[in-house]
């Protein structure tokens, strides 16, 4: 076994905390500001998450940006969804990510097609995250899924999405357990708004000896609070937050405040925290310092 | 059965465009059932037809428009009509206008919009249930189809979307496998849950699907 080029896989098997922030990909070709913003981040994150076509908005491919990452100094956290993809393009996506040095992979479904900006396109699934999971699994083997043996085999540190709080929760686990068992080394969850919930989750999860990555999000206002719970899917701020937000002087800063709070509040059952910063990633080393 | 709708009555209009003289041809099995292509609906189309200035040399309704040799056979009893058209309007599923298609020269014009096979709920209420999809899984799936009820097809599980059992894309709608898991919770059988399904071989229904029955 040779070394992982993996700096979140060393930290997280050496039982470190880490903290991943995510940077979404520009629209177009212009990739300035999604560099400055990563930049302004590596210092700060161990890995970040370059989204792929995130809500099924069409971007730069996350492939193409993780390199860019990469070439900077920067670890990404490669996202790849079914949604997009055939599984002869998700393989030849996952051997060029390997060729090109990307190693930390994150293995979707991806959001349904209708929540994005291209509602008439035909949507692929022709695996699902579970399938990917056993697909790169298959490729580390060094062989495609027909079968073929490859010139050389890449290695990924892969893991998987997991939604905590939702339910049925049971039903939740029957998957996480096949993730897990097709190869996933890490949940990186949806926002966490309920540390009571995450600890009953990673309790059922610790059997699988997956690590956990939380999500936490960073709100900006009520009215983005309820935006989120209508638009994006998975993700349900409870009442009490969008009050506080909503009754708050600053409700930007209180945003902050909640999430350095969650943060605190779900680090005792994670092995890190994934920010979701959405847009307001200057706010990110307020909440880092919180948790260190 | 097929589930049709008819296409807004300008989009046939413009299709017809020059063709003055029309023959209209609609069928007696499943878009008589949706109410798009029945004899109530040729009749509405024929009026529609008419206002617009078009002649009708006639009208059909084809036991089964899906049925090759029976459109054929059909058509050829009207032949008059048929040939005194400029186009023959088909208010059947994609399959009964190209049966229609095949057996003319004529211009062919497609009067439905043919959506999915579907179950009947009560009338007037249609559900897609089955995708076709050549590989039923069903026997492991507490009989509800997770290819068809779940957008994304998914087969291992719900997807991170799902929430209170509802599905990401609709609030109203139950998720797939929020539906599977309880009936398998019901039963108490969920051992087929703990199974990881292999990716779906679409080598199994090649395009364009044709099956020969031994003689």
């Amino acid at each position: 076994m040779t070394a992982s080029s993996s700096n979140l896989q060393s930290k997280l098997s050496r039982g470190e905390f880490v903290i991943t922030a995510e940077v979404c990909p520009p629209k177009g070709c212009d990739t300035a500001l999604f560099l400055q913003q990563s930049r302004a981040l590596s210092g700060l994150v161990d890995a970040i998450n370059v989204t792929d076509n995130q809500g099924a908005n069409m971007r730069i491919s996350p492939v193409a940006a993780a390199c860019l990452l990469l070439r900077e100094g920067v670890e990404p956290l490669l996202q790849l969804t079914c949604r997009d993809r055939n599984r002869l393009a998700l393989q030849s996506e996952l051997l060029g990510a390997a060729a090109l040095g990307i190693t930390n992979i994150l293995a979707l479904s991806g959001d349904h097609i209708c929540f994005g900006d291209h509602k008439e396109a035909k949507a692929v699934f022709d695996l699902d995250s579970v399938q990917l999971l056993e697909a790169i699994q298959c490729l580390e083997s060094g062989f495609d899924l027909s079968g073929k043996s490859l010139d050389g085999p890449p290695r990924f540190f892969t893991g998987a999405a997991a939604a905590p709080e939702a339910e049925p929760f049971e039903l939740t686990l029957f998957k996480l357990r096949k993730k897990a068992c097709a190869g996933a080394r890490f949940f990186q969850t949806q926002a966490i708004f309920h540390p009571d919930r995450l600890e009953r989750f990673s309790n059922a999860i610790h059997p699988l000896g997956v690590k956990l990555i939380t999500g936490i999000i960073l709100l900006k206002s009520a009215g983005m609070a309820r935006f989120i719970n209508k638009n994006i899917p998975g993700l349900r701020v409870p009442d009490e937050l969008i009050v506080e937000l909503e009754n708050a002087t600053n409700p930007a800063e209180t945003g902050v405040e909640i999430a350095c709070r969650l943060a605190r509040a779900v680090k005792p059952y994670s092995h890190g925290v994934h920010i979701m910063a959405m847009g307001r990633e200057e706010a990110i080393p307020e909440i880092v310092r919180a948790i260190i | 059965m097929i589930i049709s709708q008819q296409k807004p009555l300008e989009a046939i209009l413009s299709t017809l465009g020059e063709s003055r003289s029309v023959f209209i041809v609609g069928c007696a099995k499943c878009a008589t059932v949706c109410k798009a292509g029945g004899e109530e609906e040729v009749w509405q189309m024929q009026e529609a037809l008419i206002a617009s200035g078009r002649e009708v040399t006639g009208s059909i309704i084809i036991d089964e428009a899906c049925h090759m040799l029976r459109v054929s056979r059909d058509l050829r009893g009207k032949q008059q009509m048929v040939d005194d058209a400029d186009a023959l309007l088909v208010m059947a599923c994609g399959a009964g206008i190209q049966s229609v298609s095949a057996a003319v020269k004529k211009k062919t014009v497609a009067a439905l919009d043919s959506m999915f096979l579907g179950n009947i709920r009560r009338f007037g209420q249609f559900e897609q249930k089955c995708s076709l999809c050549g590989e039923c899984i069903l026997s492991d799936t507490a009989g509800i189809c997770p290819v068809t009820a779940c957008p994304k097809g998914l087969l291992n599980g719900p997807c991170g979307g799902m929430d209170g059992g509802r599905c990401e894309t609709d609030p109203e709608a139950e998720c797939a496998w929020a539906q599977i898991y309880a009936k398998m919770t019901e039963s108490g059988n969920c051992s087929t849950l703990t199974e990881t399904v292999p990716p779906k071989n679409y080598a199994k229904i090649p395009k364009p699907g044709k099956l020969n029955l031994p003689k």
